[in-house]
């Protein structure tokens, strides 16, 4: 029940149009992946409701076909230092 | 027997009676995912009494919970009966020493290790 990481990538861009996704593969087993999420929607939003926005864009797959994604989310002029 | 219904009730009731409860996999003790470790040991290390509950010891809880905040997945933290959020945004809010001030600002000991 693995998903890949383009389908990822793909499914939040469609709800986040501008988004920069990086995505890593965390086990190499498809299930467990870090993202991190780049998008001008999260400005003003809470760290809760961006997780959210990312989560609706993946509607229902969380803790289905995708086990574990360690995510990310910043606004583009909060560039993380590291992207773990 | 346990009805959706009941066990939102269920919950609502750990919440709202707890300072501090997590849902996890595993316990405190012996956590069953990294996930749900990573958030234990912020916990530990800021000393801060909570309630550990454990959602592989039955499927309704398991499900309920992530009806209940409408979130995905677990670990979950709840703070004076309001979702903070799982394990990345727990810990980002401890590296960024938010967590501290949020547990703080709610009345909660921390008995923080040097």
């Amino acid at each position: 029940m693995a998903m890949n990481a383009d389908e990822i990538e793909r499914r939040i861009k469609v709800a986040l149009p501008d988004a920069v996704v990086t995505i890593k593969d965390l086990a190499g087993d498809g299930d467990h992946y870090s993202a991190l999420v780049m998008s001008e929607a999260f400005r003003g939003k809470s760290r809760l409701q961006q997780h959210q926005m990312v989560y609706a864009a993946l509607k229902g797959s969380m803790g289905g076909e995708l086990h574990a994604l360690a995510l990310q989310t910043v606004t583009p002029d909060s560039a993380p230092t590291t992207a773990h | 027997m346990t009805t959706a219904e009941n066990i939102l009730t269920v919950i609502d009731n750990e919440v709202k009676g707890n300072d501090v409860v997590l849902f996890m996999k595993g316990s405190p003790e012996m956590p069953l995912c990294g996930f749900s470790g990573q958030v234990a040991q912020v916990l530990d290390f800021l000393g801060v009494p909570y309630k550990g509950i454990n959602v592989l010891e039955s499927d309704a809880l398991r499900n309920g919970i992530k009806d209940y905040s409408n979130w995905p997945t677990i670990p979950q933290l709840y703070i004076k009966g309001e979702f903070v959020g799982g394990c990345d945004i727990v810990r980002e809010m401890f590296q960024a020493g938010e967590l501290q001030t949020l547990l703080k600002g709610k009345g909660i000991e921390l008995r923080e290790r040097a």
